[in-house]
């Protein structure tokens, strides 16, 4: 009788030592995440409905939707969204299928892969401002490498002005871009094909599919939710990486190579405007988060995703 | 598997191309950091009898920038030691303790993923004002800290997880308890995952530019990047004398990076990573 009515409590009591003991674990980790992460993501909510001018403290104070209809009317805004959704999506793009099929090449060993992989992802390391410094000499009009190959090539007769031209500017940060971040898909993609079992491929192979065959029915559909994720991540993380454009051309000429986040850079800084900066970063939010509700949908991920 | 339909030398003539186009940049950078001044505009591809290490010596010598080296790898070192540190930890709990609230607390640590650190600039500066830690290399390193302990736990997490509990059984029969058990069983085997946590840690402190930007406007602090971003205001950039810093601030996270590169690939395709 006693023992029947001791056990519940008792595997209570075990249940409860075992939380406290996992909860001081966590606590440090825990602690620095409320304060680090999710403190400021509440703060920047109260700043972005508040007129918050660095250099004018006396005035701060809420002020509704002041600063979302200020974006909203700033005759670049429409641009700036464009160029966000050209700079995520085309780049996105290019690093997916050079990187799939960069590592659909790596997958089978050479002499030198271990030498040639370290090289090609070198960029990953590197820091996005600086490497946009790089580009920038690159791209320059007069002293540039690239129009003078190109010259030296015969491929155009004279120099394109690549970075005072808005249009080829924002293709040149979009190239450098994507020359940054394809290391990011090869590695993943290429970790994503070691999963796949041999015995699949053997198998594609003795049932006579072709190379063409085995990658869309076999290779494919077995690291789709791993794909659907890195895409998906990548393109959250694109979404914020205002540091290539920093470096290249800080949204020159006249504003018209921002992204949404680095126009937040520029209101940040610059302006010192941080109310509209801090409204510049929940548009960021709320567009990403509806993003990813679609995408999500779209794609159905499956809950195994390899997460 | 699709261009190997185009046989071997297709192959290498692919990956040779790419190899041009991911390192051609990189050894533009060298090269014009190496050019005597007065031939920096000039374009010719090959180094001549003419190179110099002048631009490096300008570097050190009339700019601080081995003060700005110093504290970019101080701050990175040691954020990225507290972050293996609290991350072992809280990756310990979540991979070896089930208790009530753990789905709870792993959506958390998963949500952090999800907020851009660029909403973070604002509202940290205003909480290290209240802290008196403007201009602090103290305060960056927290905020180091705080932005890359979610990640870094995740991460190790998935190393640990792969480890069989039955060691760290075997060391609690033996006296272990619990935390001694992590730091004298499961570190030693997990520490190839943590060699890519730590480099991945340091890499991300390394290039951080934004909030060091706002962080820190005194001279003695800066970090290597802010003081990149002083080096070229104005409208004239000198490119001799910013190739080579660009040079040098690339080489600490190429040469870690080259090192550990086996490392790292294993790491980063294991804990499914933001950057």
């Amino acid at each position: 009788m006693t023992a029947t009515m001791h056990q519940p409590t008792r595997k209570r009591a075990a249940s409860t030592t075992r939380m406290l003991k996992a909860l001081a674990f966590l606590a440090p980790a825990a602690i620095m995440i409320l304060i680090f992460v999710f403190y400021p993501v509440i703060r920047t909510v109260l700043l972005g409905f508040q007129s918050f001018k660095l250099y004018d403290q006396s005035n701060i104070g809420y002020n509704g939707l002041e600063n979302f209809r200020k974006l909203l009317e700033d005759p670049n805004f429409s641009r700036i969204l464009t160029n966000t959704f050209l700079w995520v999506f085309v780049s996105v793009f290019f690093q997916f299928t050079i990187g799939f099929s960069l590592a659909l090449l790596l997958k089978k060993k050479f002499k030198i892969i271990g030498l040639y992989q370290g090289l090609i992802f070198i960029p990953w390391a590197l820091s996005g401002f600086l490497m946009g410094l790089v580009w920038k000499w690159i791209f320059d009009e007069s002293f540039g490498v690239l129009n003078d190959a190109l010259l030296k090539l015969g491929l155009i007769d004279s120099r394109i002005p690549w970075l005072s031209d808005a249009r080829w500017a924002m293709a040149a940060v979009i190239i450098a871009n994507i020359w940054y971040g394809v290391t990011f898909f090869v590695i993943m993609i290429l970790a994503a094909l070691q999963g796949v079992p041999k015995e699949m491929l053997e198998a594609a192979e003795l049932d006579g599919a072709n190379r063409f065959q085995t990658l869309f029915s076999v290779i494919i559909p077995y690291i789709r939710a791993t794909l659907i994720l890195i895409v998906l991540l990548r393109i959250m993380w694109i979404t914020n990486f205002p540091d290539l454009i920093f470096g290249m051309t800080q949204g020159q000429p006249a504003g018209r190579t921002h992204i949404l986040s680095s126009w937040l850079i520029e209101k940040l800084t610059l302006d010192a405007d941080w109310g509209a900066a801090s409204a510049v970063g929940l548009m960021i939010m709320v567009i990403l988060f509806v993003f990813t509700l679609f995408y999500l949908m779209a794609t159905r991920l499956e809950k195994d995703s390899g997460v | 598997m699709m261009l190997t339909a185009l046989g071997k030398g297709g192959k290498f003539t692919v990956l040779g191309i790419w190899f041009f186009f991911t390192i051609f940049p990189i050894y533009w950078m060298a090269l014009t950091s190496i050019k005597p001044k007065r031939e920096v505009n000039d374009l010719y591809y090959f180094p001549n009898e003419g190179a110099t290490l002048e631009s490096y010596r300008i570097l050190f010598r009339d700019y601080a920038f081995g003060i700005f080296l110093r504290n970019s790898l101080i701050v990175s070192l040691v954020a990225s030691f507290i972050v293996i540190g609290l991350g072992l930890l809280g990756a310990y709990a979540l991979a070896r303790y089930e208790f009530s609230g753990k789905p709870q607390v792993m959506l958390g640590f998963l949500t952090t993923q999800m907020i851009p650190g660029l909403i973070s600039l604002a509202p940290l500066y205003l909480l290290m004002q209240k802290l008196g830690l403007i201009n602090s290399l103290i305060g960056l390193t927290l905020c180091y800290v705080g932005g890359m302990v979610p990640f870094a736990t995740m991460m190790l997490r998935g190393f640990i997880q792969r480890i069989p509990p039955e060691l760290d059984e075997a060391a609690l029969i033996d006296g272990c308890n619990r935390f001694t058990a992590l730091f004298r069983v499961v570190t030693p085997v997990a520490l190839p995952g943590i060699a890519a946590t730590f480099i991945f840690s340091f890499v991300q402190c390394w290039n951080e530019l934004f909030l060091a930007m706002i962080l820190i406007d005194s001279e003695g602090s800066k970090t290597f990047p802010v003081a990149m971003r002083s080096f070229i205001g104005g409208y004239w950039i000198e490119w001799g004398g910013l190739s080579a810093a660009v040079m040098v601030g690339i080489i600490p996270t190429v040469i870690i990076f080259g090192l550990m590169s086996k490392f790292m690939i294993s790491g980063l395709s294991a804990g499914i990573v933001k950057g």
